[in-house]
């Protein structure tokens, strides 16, 4: 029961953010910009997304230091990654009393076969999905919000939408089949048989789902929106361009009007230089890594 | 019917829209000045994060038109964030509308992990579900507001007039009272 509304308390604290947009910061300076252009949250790490491509090696949880430097810094709700299965740095960051945690395919995966067992923790996390197969595993092992992956650190827009098209196709066909049909998509999906149920009757997932990875412009946001997510992450996005302030005011503007072209021209003027990125093509001519691999 | 206009720059709007028009109100969504002049029976300001909300609605040049509004006596709803944006007091932060003598003071209650559910008697209602998601506190109610409900002693729904708000969710429970003790006022 006690876990039961813990659940509850962190679905709804999901809710709160919908409409919003969670930024990366590396500083409590860049926090602070972060919240004074709208940002909903703030994402504490060490290094963006773009840099932590550039820089190669394990990447892991940040310094429990720089995160309560950025929890000091601003009054909006902190969340952090630890790495995938890493479930020791999930009990650290719950021990520093972080609103979110992003169990997250951008640092490198703890675990090559297990997720964290989330319904373990109070604190809620967020879980990254390619399609509806992963995020129903991922809300069955106990995460409270899903996003898509994209991929991440890239400025690329399009795997973020091709993951969020996926999703919406699956639960669209999910939502046709007959009653008796749904035991066999269960299957075919391998998530929980109450999972498929829900979505089957409700036409949604059961959680909040927000966009993620590679998101660079207002009008990404927007597409994003468009489409269905709830909200935004923008990871390597911000802080990468030429004007951060002005870029991540307009990019929540931009979530907020989603469906009003003439302030998504208006909000796209004179935003200097987006991060100049790097497409899926050249992360496999590189053999750089595709995140949005690791697990499944 | 009532037509209600739903803050809609961020936050859980859906939530307030989905409960009201089941309870045979008609709402629409507030993301520009031009959307009030859609004529407003009353206002809704849901949860959220209030630093967005009062970023944007000033930005937005909505905050001046909504505090005309609210002062000339259009019945508004504000929860949780609704409330900070509705306070003429917000403890080391901005003020934002305004125009209800409360103080509050934001997170109040701690980060996520001090989030928690309870219950509580709300005067002419009788016993809601309360839930609060880093919630603030009402650390002051001033001359003429009357606290609907309590938690240990500390206000968490407060009326002043046209005005109700409160640190806790009622959007979030499925319990429709709430909303419809806020009809009651519109009507």
């Amino acid at each position: 029961m006690e876990c039961n509304e813990r659940y509850g308390l962190n679905r709804e604290l999901a809710q709160m953010l919908k409409g919003g947009v969670i930024m990366d910061v590396t500083t409590p300076e860049q926090a602070r910009i972060a919240e004074k252009a709208g940002a909903c949250t703030v994402m504490a790490l060490e290094r963006i997304p773009a840099d932590i491509r550039a820089a190669g090696g394990v990447s892991r949880m940040s310094d429990p230091k720089m995160i309560k430097g950025i929890q000091e810094a601003v009054s909006i709700p902190v969340m952090a990654k630890c790495r995938i299965g890493h479930f020791v740095e999930a009990q650290i960051l719950e021990a520093i009393e972080i609103d979110y945690i992003d169990e997250s395919e951008v640092l490198s995966p703890a675990d090559d076969v297990h997720h964290i067992d989330k319904t373990r923790f109070k604190v809620p996390f967020v879980c990254g999905a390619r399609d509806l197969g992963e995020a129903l595993r991922r809300i069955g092992e106990g995460a409270s919000m899903i996003r898509t992956k994209g991929e991440p650190g890239t400025g690329d827009v399009v795997q973020a939408v091709s993951h969020m098209r996926a999703m919406n196709m699956q639960i669209a066909e999910l939502r046709a089949v007959r009653d008796d049909e749904v035991y066999e998509y269960a299957k075919g999906l391998q998530v929980p048989l109450d999972l498929a149920q829900y979505v089957h009757r409700n036409g949604r997932l059961p959680v909040v789902n927000f966009a993620a990875g590679g998101v660079a412009t207002p009008a990404d946001a927007a597409l994003m929106m468009q489409l269905g997510a709830d909200g935004v992450f923008v990871g390597s996005g911000i802080f990468k361009s030429g004007n951060p302030e002005k870029r991540a005011a307009a990019i929540v503007r931009a979530v907020t009007d989603y469906n009003d072209p003439k302030v998504l021209a208006e909000v796209s003027e004179d935003l200097g230089e987006a991060m100049v990125g790097i497409n899926k093509d050249e992360i496999e001519r590189l053999e750089n890594i595709r995140m949005a691999e690791r697990g499944q | 019917m009532s037509r209600i206009g739903v803050l809609a720059v961020q936050g859980a709007f859906r939530e307030h829209i989905d409960v009201l028009t089941d309870l045979g109100a008609e709402c629409f969504e507030i993301r520009k000045t031009a959307d009030l002049e859609k004529g407003a029976d009353a206002l809704v300001i849901p949860g959220g994060e209030s630093t967005v909300m009062g970023k944007l609605t000033r930005d937005l040049g909505i905050l001046p038109v909504m505090g005309e509004m609210v002062r000339s006596g259009t019945p508004v709803m504000g929860t949780c964030a609704g409330l900070i944006l509705l306070a003429e007091e917000v403890e080391g932060g901005d003020v934002h509308l305004g125009t209800l003598p409360v103080a509050v003071r934001r997170n109040a209650y701690g980060r996520q992990l001090g989030s928690f559910s309870a219950e509580g008697e709300f005067a002419g209602v009788g016993r809601v579900p309360l839930e609060f998601i880093r919630a603030p506190m009402i650390t002051r109610v001033g001359e003429g507001v009357d606290v609907l409900c309590e938690l240990d002693g500390v206000p968490v729904a407060v009326r002043y007039g046209n005005q109700l708000a409160m640190s806790f969710h009622p959007e979030l429970t499925g319990d429709l009272r709430v909303h419809r003790y806020f009809l009651d006022m519109v009507r």
